[in-house]
């Protein structure tokens, strides 16, 4: 066994040129601080940074610890920060880093747990916060028997973008609002919301705004823009915010014009 | 039946032993669109200046030829002109940067289509040209 993964090795070596990952190690039982480890793996033109975190993971260092699972670009959880850029590692390829090194360390702002591994508790509390699922008004609500709530491409074309999110947290990495303010409720939270806010279906934006109208909510964002440059998915969380500002302005004038008749 | 007895490490004992990471203060040099942020940021001081030295002017003018002349002379000594300069340098990348900002911002229905952003970021480039147009016009019509 032990001679066929060193051949297998010794294969790769031969096909491509190597390259040196920068990674950062946190070990909380012997140190208090991160440290910086290197590690020398194969760069062939089809690996991505997290090939070249698993060969390390299977032929290095077994101890280093990282969190990944679909390798495709839809479960979120490879996020780490290359050379100093949020990015979803199964996304993003070694050789564009060619010849390195390349700095592999965790994403920014959120509490380290071990090595890569970092603490999103927070990001998790936030998302539920702004209650990212359809509501509805249940006394309104139609009997089963009449079908379903249908919605026009148009209308569905209205929040599909945003509804592209896979929680991967590049954008609250992104964000020095966020470093610098952690009440901040973040890009993704309120992307999501607004998501659910233009699904004609959902009739839950007031209670959205009950939460994103306060300080850490949109009015936290000054703009930077960042979240929308790293977004893997394209979802625009800064415009999505914008829209939401605009949304809740609108809404204080009209209950300040009329207060009775706004709703 | 008999519990596995599970060995912890000592730090895992009442709760792990997270890294906070901090942001450092000088996290706007990091980057050159955190820099632009900030500068994006500190040109509001200068609209503000801007509406400032405006009221002044408009003061100087309402009092009469004698306080307009010593507004003029006011504006030409050098720290006031530099003042100006880069005030005009932070107004237009003030207006710059939130016109192309403004796409996002901004979503315009028309005929059941969504406007497309370049349409948007370019309505508000012509309305500035406009603007700067009629104002031209206002002060060199006499001239």
């Amino acid at each position: 066994m032990r001679d066929r993964i060193t051949a297998q090795s010794r294969s790769t070596d031969h096909i491509t040129d190597h390259i040196t990952l920068q990674v950062t190690r946190y070990r909380p039982e012997i140190e208090r601080e991160t440290t910086m480890q290197t590690y020398e793996v194969p760069c062939p033109k089809d690996w991505v940074i997290l090939d070249g975190l698993n060969y390390v993971k299977d032929r290095i260092d077994g101890t280093l610890s990282y969190r990944w699972s679909c390798r495709m670009g839809i479960c979120g959880s490879c996020g780490m920060t290359v050379n100093g850029e949020p990015k979803l590692t199964c996304a993003t390829f070694l050789s564009e880093y060619a010849p390195g090194p390349v700095r592999i360390e965790p994403l920014r702002h959120f509490p380290i747990v071990r090595d890569l591994v970092v603490e999103i508790g927070d990001f998790m509390r936030k998302l539920t916060s702004v209650k990212p699922w359809i509501i509805r008004d249940r006394e309104r609500e139609k009997p089963l028997s009449d079908g379903e709530y249908l919605q026009t491409p148009d209308e569905m074309h209205e929040y599909k973008q945003f509804s592209m999110c896979i929680n991967c947290m590049l954008c609250y990495s992104a964000c020095p609002i966020y470093g610098l303010e952690p009440s901040f409720i973040g890009p993704a939270a309120i992307a999501l919301a607004q998501r659910y806010n233009l699904d004609t279906r959902d009739q839950g934006a007031e209670e959205r705004l009950a939460v994103l109208s306060e300080h850490a909510g949109i009015w936290g964002c000054t703009f930077v823009g960042e979240c929308t440059k790293v977004c893997p998915k394209n979802v625009d969380p800064a415009g999505a915010i914008q829209r939401y500002k605009l949304q809740a302005a609108v809404e204080s004038l009209k209950s300040y014009f009329m207060p009775r008749g706004s709703r | 039946m008999i519990e596995p007895r599970i060995e912890h490490p000592a730090y895992t004992l009442h709760h792990p032993r997270w890294l906070r990471q901090h942001v450092s203060t000088y996290w706007w040099l990091s980057k050159p669109s955190y820099l632009a942020f900030i500068l994006r940021e500190i040109s509001s001081v200068f609209v503000a200046w801007t509406i400032v030295y405006l009221l002044l002017a408009a003061g100087a003018v309402s009092q009469g030829a004698v306080a307009y002349a010593d507004f003029l002379d006011w504006s030409s000594a050098p720290a006031v002109l530099t003042l100006n300069v880069i005030s005009v340098g932070f107004l237009v990348f003030h207006a710059v940067t939130w016109f192309n900002l403004a796409p996002q911002a901004m979503v315009i229905h028309a005929g059941g289509r969504r406007v497309p952003g370049a349409v948007i970021a370019a309505s508000n480039y012509a309305a500035w040209a406009i603007a700067t147009a009629l104002i031209a016009w206002l002060l060199l019509r006499r001239g």
